[in-house]
């Protein structure tokens, strides 16, 4: 496509039609799908006359709760795209035996597999794990909304932008060939010199600012929003594990952001940074991108950490056990994480002495991370257990997550690593922990919370449903890998040459079609329970028998979460004022300060995205011209000084009548 | 107030809310969020000493500090910055005394330093560029370029935002949203001092040495 010496014109830079991938039919068809569903969403939208609701209550609303939601709406749709490209690959490495070419060309191919990397790390795990914690820290915490509110908005819409630009990648030029961190010299400019490359770096940028931002918001709301009386050790395990994992995104994503950065140089300015000549390491960028990337896994990790702690705690209908080893033991798993990055590429030769050193950390973590283990066991053995779906994952997690543990430590072992480096063994080991350990927590964290956040219950038998088609797909879908990267077997290899290995790969395929009717049933919950909601109505606010302070206001909650600050006496709040005798105050309200909703965040954001598109294809005036934009935005937003306001006493009494009446219908 | 206190436990009524609102004055966490960000910065500056620390002796053939860097010229340069700080320091002594005429002159006199600073930096790498130490021309030069720029670019926007200021203190005084605003700047500007430092001691100073 473009190289070089490729055409450039001033009003379009290095964008052609020929850019756009007419000679691959299976994205003219995806193209298709995707142009009629969002014709279709468009039209009901304006149909049913929603456009100035989704804007006015939605897109530029700075409450917590409600971009919380929108990032797991981001997350989830962004799940499928992700997912597509993961079944795609197994149907193609399930075909491309004897030889046949299965039916994805190499081009096509390498952009899926990088796809599939970036999506589900940047924009379905981390939108996920980002959208539970806005959503529920407040709450835990007893606060009305984070430190920064229009910040939260700005950041959330960051990442938005970041997904529409790997979006755009799909129908406009290409993405990346060269994997999900994009090493060097592959990525610089010799190897790689069209724009696949820069939508990765830019995509990657741009969400990345939403990151950071979302990141130091999150600590500041943690550390100085927290109600009356709940001291650190007084904090839900979630708040916790929310509290570490947004130290950690604040102490590697600047260093994302430095290291692509200085690709960027690399590729558009000329520098030698990254290359081969001139006095340029690769293997500089391979350290400093992983000192990100290790981190980055405990980021998404330990969110589920904290929601498992939740789940087990209200489901045992027990205390958490050992809530001190419990904080200890995340905040050893945050420090350690930064000391083990080496591990990654034991085998760029660094030596015995190094590669011992990092080994012997990987091995610790182990430690920490076992004491949580144990201390679930615990906290569930003597418990009057309730099966519901939360509980589910959270048992399919423990048994998943504890083998994906032992292929880790094994892969830790440097002399095993030279061996199982770049095999479809690390494949399914990293699969088993961020499926089992991630993906496991942030669906029993969805079904837990979803009756706080919309006041009905997920229909159980259909999540049951999605819960055993994931659990066994997951097994079926990477137990062969471990198999095949133990018989030495490379990742990221498009055709086969010898057939004995080819079942292998379709039982893989099975698997994957197994997860495929678990997301099927997935959505179907969510669909069947909106249509059936009334059934499954919950006024109460606190349908589980929950412990922490989310459950202590209605679901869902007022924009104002609580109508008078609440007071901590004990770790779980709730259970606590349950016990003894807390009563509904039920008069004396007063008028509550609240932020104004501003629509600067997705402004800011949108222009953005202009930016990096403007930079993905060199247009360099609209480069000019939206950083100029995005720069008098934001003065000009800082010029306005009023941006908070009174919600009167009286809507704050309707709301609490409202749910007076609620609770005595619920009772009668 | 009745329902507000519960049946006592032990002898003790426990409190479960409060009647009053709990105080979170406006603006209360920015001083700690705008120091985290400071943080998050530094460390993106952590990364290019380290990478300078990496390849800053990968010539590759080409110029090394010793042909390249005027140690007067920085000189100066360095003490534009520092004397820029001390005068945003005289500003914020100022501010506390809310006086708008004089912290408005110091604010104004910080702004001429700096810009004499970026002026002084723009003329080097002028001068450089055109004997052929470009940053395409070996891992040190581009190394040097993106540290040194990169810290130029924050002293530009850190101006950008010391003008926008300078325009929402004429036109609201020093009000309490203000005084914040100049805080975080100046806490910004030292920052900057700081990093300045590093890049005069660690690049010029040392490199000279080598």
């Amino acid at each position: 496509m473009t190289s070089a010496s490729a055409p450039h014109s001033l009003l379009f830079g290095r964008l052609t039609l020929e850019s756009i991938p007419i000679h691959e039919p299976i994205l003219i068809a995806t193209f298709a799908v995707v142009a009629l569903g969002g014709l279709a969403v468009v039209g009901a939208l304006t149909y049913f006359k929603l456009w100035g609701y989704l804007w006015r209550e939605w897109f530029t609303s700075v409450d917590h709760k409600k971009i919380g939601i929108m990032y797991m709406v981001l997350g989830l749709i962004m799940l499928l795209r992700g997912f597509a490209d993961a079944i795609m690959m197994r149907i193609q490495q399930a075909m491309a035996f004897n030889g046949s070419e299965g039916y994805l060309n190499a081009h096509h191919y390498d952009q899926i597999f990088t796809a599939h990397g970036v999506i589900m790390i940047f924009f379905v795990a981390m939108p996920l794990v980002t959208g539970l914690m806005n959503y529920v820290v407040p709450l835990q915490i007893g606060a009305r909304d984070v430190s920064f509110p229009f910040l939260n908005n700005f950041s959330f819409w960051m990442t938005t932008a970041g997904a529409v630009l790997v979006m755009m990648s799909l129908f406009i030029g290409e993405f990346a060939r060269t994997g999900w961190l994009a090493y060097p010299p592959l990525s610089g400019i010799a190897y790689s010199p069209d724009p696949g490359v820069d939508y990765y770096i830019w995509a990657l940028q741009v969400a990345g600012v939403g990151t950071t931002l979302s990141g130091i918001n999150l600590i500041c709301t943690i550390v100085k929003m927290r109600c009356p009386g709940m001291t650190l050790m007084k904090m839900p395990v979630f708040t916790w594990t929310s509290l570490c994992t947004n130290i950690l995104i604040v102490a590697t994503f600047p260093v994302l952001t430095a290291v692509l950065a200085l690709l960027t140089l690399d590729r558009y300015v000329g520098t030698n940074f990254f290359t081969n000549d001139f006095g340029g390491n690769p293997m500089m960028y391979v350290n400093l991108i992983w000192i990100w990337g290790h981190p980055e896994v405990y980021i998404l990790i330990l969110p589920a950490f904290g929601i498992f702690s939740e789940v087990t705690s209200t489901f045992s209908g027990k205390r958490l056990f050992g809530y001190t080893s419990m904080v200890y033991a995340t905040v050893v798993i945050t420090i350690l994480s930064y000391l083990v990055w080496l591990h990654h590429f034991f085998t760029m030769g660094s030596g015995a002495s190094v590669n011992s050193f990092f080994g012997i950390t990987t091995m610790i973590i182990s430690i920490p991370t076992g004491a949580k283990i144990f201390n679930w066991l615990f906290t569930m053995y003597r418990g009057r257990i309730r099966f519901e779906a939360p509980m589910m994952w959270t048992i399919a997690f423990m048994l998943t997550f504890v083998i994906g543990g032992m292929t880790g430590v094994l892969l830790a072992v440097p002399p095993a690593d030279f061996v199982l480096h770049n095999s479809l063994f690390l494949v399914a080991h990293f699969h088993n922990v961020i499926i089992g350990g991630v993906l496991y927590g942030l669906f029993a964290g969805m079904i837990y919370w979803f009756p706080k956040a919309f006041g009905f219950r997920l229909h159980p038998l259909l999540g049951k449903f999605s819960f055993w088609f994931w659990v066994v797909g997951f097994w079926f879908a990477f137990m062969p890998l471990y198999i095949l990267g133990l018989m030495g077997v490379t990742r990221r290899m498009r055709v086969f040459d010898d057939p004995s290995l080819q079942i292998w790969f379709v039982i893989a395929g099975v698997g994957a079609f197994l997860i495929l009717l678990g997301i099927v049933c997935f959505l179907a919950q969510i669909a069947y329970s909106i249509w059936k909601r009334d059934e499954l109505r919950d006024v109460t606010g606190d349908p589980w028998n929950g412990r922490t302070l989310e459950w202590a206001t209605s679901s869902p909650p007022p924009a104002y979460n609580f109508a008078f600050t609440p007071v901590v006496h004990d770790n779980d709040a709730w259970t606590d004022m349950k016990r003894r005798g807390y009563v509904r105050p039920l008069d004396g309200f007063r008028p509550i300060h609240m932020p104004k909703n501003t629509a600067t965040g997705i402004v800011l954001a949108g222009i953005s995205a202009a930016l990096g598109f403007a930079l993905i294809w060199h247009i360099w005036w609209l480069a000019a011209v939206s950083f100029a934009v995005i720069v008098v935005t934001a003065i000009a937003h800082s010029f306005n000084y009023h941006r908070d306001f009174y919600i009167p006493a009286e809507e704050v009494v309707q709301a609490e009548d409202e749910r007076t009446s609620l609770l005595a219908g619920s009772r009668a | 107030m009745a329902s507000s206190i519960t049946a006592p436990q032990n002898g003790e009524a426990p409190v479960f809310y409060l009647r009053d609102e709990h105080p979170h004055p406006e603006g209360h966490s920015t001083p700690l969020g705008f120091w985290i960000y400071l943080m998050s910065d530094c460390l993106i500056f952590a990364i290019l000493f380290a990478i300078y620390g990496v390849v800053g002796a990968n010539y590759a053939a080409g110029p090394a500090p010793k042909d390249l860097f005027d140690l007067p010229l920085v000189a100066l340069n360095t003490a534009m910055l520092l004397l820029s700080s001390i005068t945003f320091g005289f500003a914020m002594l100022m501010m506390v005394q809310k006086r708008v005429a004089a912290t408005q002159i110091w604010l104004a006199v910080t702004a001429l330093f700096g810009l004499a600073f970026l002026g002084i930096e723009l003329y080097e790498f002028h001068h450089l560029i055109h004997m052929g130490a470009t940053p395409q021309r070996s891992a040190f030069l581009s190394a040097f370029f993106t540290l040194v720029g990169t810290h130029g670019l924050h002293v530009t926007f850190g101006l950008i935002w010391l003008f926008t200021l300078m325009a929402q203190v004429g036109k609201h005084g020093l009000i309490a949203a203000n005084r914040r605003r100049l805080m975080c700047l100046s806490m910004f500007w030292h920052f900057l001092d700081v990093i300045w430092i590093g890049v005069f001691t660690f690049v010029y100073l040392m490199g000279m040495l080598r």
